[in-house]
């Protein structure tokens, strides 16, 4: 039983990572009806802007992650922004595939950038917050799991007022709903879709932290694996539905975490995609979403 | 006889002729002929799924790894046992096992496909990229877990069966039946799913069955096309079939312009020459690639080789 409750602490704390990631996946798909696949990437770019912050701040203090997470947030809004106007605006109204395929070439673009310039090498992430153990009963907990978790649910909860409690929110839920009529209504839908865009890399940046503080090797092509698996979590939950992207990662890292400590453990990468492959099969609309009909 | 099968029988023809005067070419050459070809092979079957049919795998790869693996597994094991050493045996029965090899492979792809297809082809292009992606990550993972194969080592020691003749004659095959396939009356629903999925189910067409004809067709020939790969170079590993391996032949497929069979085939050819030429800048490569895509999409998104066509006839 304790190994079990130990487990599912573990799950929950990678859960929230990928329900951070998920989130950015889910409200670009409400804005703009698209998969932003350079998104993982920009989860990569959060880890390196964490990195080389961490290492101009002095370690193990809580201000100085702080600085670290805001400036990483700071760093992939912009970016994420950039990445909107230069690549994806210009695209407004051509088809969806190629948009896909200027979405792919963004996301490989920054890979091998990243390989260039970062070097393919991994490095090591500093620790930068203090780091402790708590223990709970028989429970193991350390400060950076109790940290990913805390921030995930403080960011989550911030998600969730800006989105139904402030006018830019309100204009994305317009625009999610219905982007000519937002449009009609006197809402400036490059404005939104922009701040999106900023909302969900810096969510993607924040999760690039918390991992690197739970799996202190970074590399070029680290977003790639979580970005997909954050992907089939926000599948998972209903596309578009920003509370089911949040359940989605958070079912999918206990799932894992159960699958890696059980006799199957390598073949824990390939199960996100066994369960994408099922829900896509019964439930292809997500556990929240709702099947939708197009009207021609 | 209409054209494409005279133009099929001369480009066997020729694929033959190359192999009466091997010494005229010297090996580098013979090397990059042959990636040539396995390549053309690639783009041209993805451009049924990716081009003709308005669909986005971004799994070629996986399908190619499934065929380089189950042939090589005909060639190593299955092989010995029927026909004894294949070294001491002659040069038909070379061949058929070779043949044999390779179809083993295709219909394994196939059935890869099949089983990838059915259930993602029912939903939107983007989740096809992504269940493929996702799908070539699976296989890659059951190759390394799967020891018989040769776990993460891979497999080593395959006959070196691939000639130029071979992928020549393979490579002119693939183009004649995709061609001969978008060509027919059944292969216009292919082009009707493309342009638009709902007024071709409002005219009786099945799009979620032309997509499927289309992925599991492609996947054949990615599975042979990996056969003749892992022939080529006797040695695979799980990790020689990832996803870059997936974007190098989509970009084939984007350069050449979605559904221009003459545009992809020439954009194979480049594209297999020109990381030879750029040799000195490799590690820069797949930055020109992506910006090649990005751009390619903002700027001239029906392909670099895609010119105004001509009226086809009939």
């Amino acid at each position: 039983m304790a190994e079990f409750l130990q487990q599912l602490l573990n799950g929950l704390s990678l859960g929230a990572i990928y329900a951070l990631i998920a989130l950015g996946y889910t409200m670009v798909y409400g804005v703009l009806r698209f998969i932003n696949f350079a998104h993982s990437d920009v989860f990569m770019v959060g880890a390196f802007i964490g990195y080389f912050a961490g290492r101009i701040v002095p370690e193990g203090t809580l201000w100085g992650g702080l600085v670290v997470l805001l400036a990483a947030m700071a760093g992939c809004a912009v970016l994420g922004m950039l990445i909107e106007r230069l690549a994806y605006r210009p695209l407004r109204g051509a088809p969806t595939l190629n948009v896909l395929i200027t979405a792919i070439g963004v996301s490989l673009l920054l890979e091998y950038s990243g390989q260039v310039f970062f070097g393919a090498a991994p490095r090591t992430f500093p620790a930068i917050l203090p780091s402790a153990n708590f223990t709970l009963g028989g429970l193991v907990l350390s400060s950076n799991q109790l940290v990913v978790i805390v921030v995930a649910v403080l960011l989550m909860i911030g998600l969730e007022l800006i989105v139904h409690r402030t006018k830019i929110g309100m204009a994305m839920r317009a625009v999610s709903l219905n982007p000519r009529a937002a449009q009609l209504v006197g809402v400036n839908n490059d404005v939104v879709i922009s701040f999106t865009f900023g909302l969900g890399s810096a969510l993607a940046a924040a999760g690039g932290v918390l991992y690197a503080l739970n799996y202190p090797s970074i590399d070029p092509l680290m977003g790639v694996m979580p970005g997909l698996k954050a992907f089939v979590a926000a599948i998972l939950g209903g596309i578009g539905n920003i509370p089911g992207a949040a359940l989605g990662g958070l079912l999918l890292g206990v799932v894992e975490t159960f699958v890696n400590g059980s006799q199957w453990s390598t073949y824990k990468d390939a199960i996100a995609f066994a369960i994408l492959i099922v829900i896509l099969l019964f439930r292809p609309a997500g556990l929240l979403g709702r099947a939708t009909v197009e009207k021609v | 006889m209409p054209r494409p099968h005279v133009a099929l029988l001369l480009a066997l023809a020729a694929a033959y002729g190359v192999s009466h005067f091997p010494g005229g070419l010297d090996p580098y050459l013979l090397d990059v002929l042959t990636g040539i070809g396995i390549n053309i092979i690639l783009a041209v079957s993805l451009n049924l799924v990716n081009g003709y049919t308005g669909q986005f795998s971004l799994g070629h790869a996986g399908f190619m790894s499934v065929g380089a693996y189950l042939s090589s597994a005909v060639s190593l094991f299955v092989a010995p046992k029927l026909v004894g050493e294949l070294s001491a045996a002659g040069e038909v029965t070379q061949g058929a096992v070779f043949l044999a090899a390779l179809i083993t492979g295709g219909f394994c792809a196939a059935l890869a496909g099949l089983f990838v297809g059915v259930p993602s082809l029912r939903l939107r292009g983007d989740y096809l990229a992504l269940v493929t992606l996702g799908f070539g990550e699976i296989i890659r993972v059951i190759f390394q877990n799967v020891e018989i194969l040769g776990g993460a080592l891979g497999l080593n020691a395959i006959p070196g069966s691939t000639t130029l003749t071979w992928v020549l004659a393979v490579a002119a095959v693939t183009v004649f039946v995709v061609h001969c396939l978008v060509d027919s009356t059944y292969g216009r629903g292919f082009l009707a799913t493309r342009d638009d999925e709902i007024a071709a189910a409002a005219v009786g067409l099945n799009p979620t069955r032309y997509k499927i004809v289309a992925f599991v067709v492609a996947a054949f020939f990615a599975g042979v096309a990996g056969g003749l790969y892992a022939h080529f170079k006797l040695t695979i590993t799980p990790t020689g079939f990832d996803f870059t391996r997936s974007i190098e032949i989509v970009v084939m497929v984007i350069l050449g312009g979605m559904g221009n069979a003459v545009g992809v085939i020439l954009a194979a050819v480049l594209l297999t020459v020109l990381p030879e030429v750029l040799r000195p800048i490799a590690e820069y490569r797949m930055i020109l690639y992506s910006l090649l895509l990005v751009l390619l999409m903002l700027l001239r998104p029906q392909g670099l080789f895609n010119f105004p066509a001509r009226r086809p006839r009939g």
